[in-house]
């Protein structure tokens, strides 16, 4: 009976095309939103995550996301440093700075400034020089998204390409010189501003003259100490915020969630496609098993049960659903693998694949449960009507 | 001594539809008997009740009153899937618009009611293209519905309705749509391939040139049989 359901629906080519094209609407929809959402929220905390080495951030109370720096006096430093069970504290600067083009006009970076003696927070990757050329003179790294694209070099020509931006090059922070030492691969910021990293001494002398310049202190917690315990010392003893990585993720995550309008804009997107493509595929399957229902009819004439109809129709709405929902899928990784070296935020986690499944198995049940109403409710006396 | 158990015995049986506030009574206390082997016509003016005796007779639909008992099973006293089984088994469907699956080829649609009575495939299909042949369609198994002629899909129905081999065959005005001489040859079949077996037939028709085929004609009106009578007695005025 599965193979008789199969080539009913094969059968009309038009109506089977309309539910997998709905059902593919839907599931692209349901992944490739989302996909952009989990991007961009994971560029949230893209610097949080760069930065392996310390256990714990410290920082104001009153910080709620990574990028919200309220800074800290330098001595709350030696603060942190006489907590027991700290193996190190360092301090670092982050703050945004005006950068100086060659063609006169500005861009805004995101200028982080690390330790003098440790260099601790530098870059996760370097493509070009050593974090430790920072100690030269005027040294900057600049992250190569950035000298690429919004620090590169202007043309000389109108209309011509910029040339990227390269160790040796100069440019000016805040009137200051500096000098590229070093190209880094960063992840993405949420803002895509430039990273440019430098020294805490250095990052300081850049910025605007402010009483308080420290807007971290990272923390190493000894090996025998478990960083949350440590954390809630450091809490306890200097009154500051102290979090683990994840914690100062989740932490800025939350903000983004609650204060910004991007995961209502992305979840009525979401939203939209799942309500659309459910219009387009039950609407289309209900029509189908309605201008099935004579045969239907005669297969419940001939001995066959509802349970065996009921089969069926789950079968053909599988079966389109599977199809659509592989083909969303399939969309939404090629959109993500052409975007790859782009701007966009994309990530593809597997938890997505499960959500946009069970949006279109939702769909599915929705469009046959119309269907299979309409046929359990079909007296088989009908196929005796002309 | 065995008891003679007659194909179809239906006693005082009655039908009635809700039509708006009111209902339209069908079936007024049908009496009839048809017998194994036999082929018995319904005739009779349209809304006279013939496809609601037919449909009551096969088990697709419950009278409200009276019994009807096909090889002395009654279908009201059966539960739904024993009924269900009961139909599959022993009861074949000739519609008048055919009812093929349109997506199907021939032989898959002789093949369906095996496949309900769950033959395997393979054998449903054997089995299907040997009873195509037996009605004269061996060279079109392959074909689907819309290929063929008024006359060899209704043949392909016929096919069908004998392949799981039932004991009652009941058809919906079977030549209805279609011509006289290709009328004619379905007849033939029916009288000649169905009945094969002591197979039971009971045609449900408005068509008076297909009487002759008939063992018995039974003539309805008003939601009663009004008469029964061979097809000689048919023609002498009553």
């Amino acid at each position: 009976m599965y193979r008789i359901a199969l080539q009913m629906l094969m059968g009309d080519r038009g109506k089977c095309l309309g539910m997998v094209m709905g059902l593919t609407f839907a599931s692209l929809i349901m992944t490739q939103q989302p996909a952009i959402f989990v991007g961009l929220m994971t560029r949230s905390y893209s610097f949080i995550s760069d930065l392996a080495l310390p256990d714990l951030w410290v920082m104001d109370p009153k910080v709620q996301f990574v990028d919200d720096i309220k800074p800290l006096q330098d001595t709350e430093l030696y603060r942190v440093r006489g907590v027991r069970g700290v193996q190190w504290a360092v301090p670092l600067f982050k703050g945004i700075l005006k950068a100086r083009l060659a063609n006169g006009t500005f861009q805004s970076c995101n200028v982080i400034g690390l330790d003098d003696a440790t260099l601790v927070g530098g870059p996760p990757v370097m493509l070009q020089g050593r974090l430790e050329d920072l100690r030269r003179s005027d040294g900057v790294i600049v992250d190569i998204d950035g000298a690429q694209d919004k620090l590169a070099k202007p043309s000389a020509m109108p209309g011509g390409q910029p040339t990227p931006l390269q160790v040796g090059d100069t440019l000016e922070l805040n009137d200051k010189r500096a000098v590229v030492v070093g190209i880094a691969k960063v992840t993405r910021t949420f803002q895509s501003q430039p990273v440019i990293y430098t020294t805490f001494t250095r990052a300081v002398s850049f910025a605007p003259r402010e009483r308080k310049l420290l807007s971290f202190v990272l923390v190493k917690a000894k090996p025998d100490v478990a960083p949350v315990d440590l954390a809630r010392q450091i809490r306890a003893a200097t009154g500051m915020a102290a979090y683990t990585r994840e914690q100062f993720a989740e932490l800025t995550v939350d903000y983004f969630l609650k204060n910004t309008g991007i995961p209502i804009n992305f979840g009525v997107s979401v939203l939209l496609g799942f309500i659309v493509g459910a219009a387009i595929a039950g609407q289309t399957f209900y029509s189908f098993t309605r201008e099935n229902l004579r045969q239907f009819g005669v297969l419940k004439a001939m001995g066959a049960s509802n349970g065996t109809l009921l089969k069926m129709i789950l079968l053909q709405a599988a079966l389109v659903g599977s199809i659509g929902y592989g083909l969303g899928v399939g969309l939404t990784s090629l959109f993500g693998y052409a975007m790859r070296n782009t701007i966009l935020a994309f990530k593809f986690p597997w938890q997505l694949l499960v959500f946009s499944g069970a949006g279109v198995t939702l769909i599915c049940v929705f469009a046959a449960l119309l269907s299979i109403r309409r046929v359990i409710k079909l007296e088989p006396v009908v196929v005796f009507q002309s | 001594m065995a008891t003679f158990i007659p194909a179809v015995r239906c006693q005082s049986v009655t039908k009635s539809y809700p039509v708006g506030d009111s209902e339209v009574k069908a079936l007024r206390g049908v009496d009839l008997e048809v017998q194994p082997g036999e082929l018995m016509m319904l005739v009779g003016p349209s809304g006279c009740g013939k496809t609601t005796l037919i449909s009551v007779v096969a088990g697709i639909l419950d009278q409200d009153g009276g019994q009807c008992e096909v090889f002395g099973r009654n279908f009201l006293h059966m539960p739904d899937k024993e009924k269900l089984n009961y139909r599959a088994r022993n009861i074949g469907f000739v519609f008048q618009a055919y009812n093929l699956l349109p997506t199907l080829t021939a032989a898959e649609n002789v093949a369906v009611p095996l496949i309900i009575n769950r033959t395997p495939r393979r054998e449903a299909l054997a089995k299907a293209n040997e009873v195509l042949a037996g009605v004269g369609l061996g060279e079109r198994s392959d074909s689907l519905p819309s290929q063929l002629s008024g006359g060899e899909q209704q043949r392909v129905a016929i096919a069908r309705a004998l392949a799981h081999g039932p004991r009652l065959v009941v058809c919906d005005e079977p030549t209805s749509a279609l011509d006289h001489e290709t009328g004619r040859r379905v007849m033939e079949l029916l009288r000649g391939v169905a009945l094969a077996g002591d197979r039971t037939l009971i045609i449900v028709t408005h068509d008076e040139r297909i009487f002759d085929f008939a063992d018995r004609i039974a003539r309805m009106d008003d939601g009663r049989i009004t008469r029964v009578a061979t097809p000689g007695q048919e023609r002498e005025p009553s």
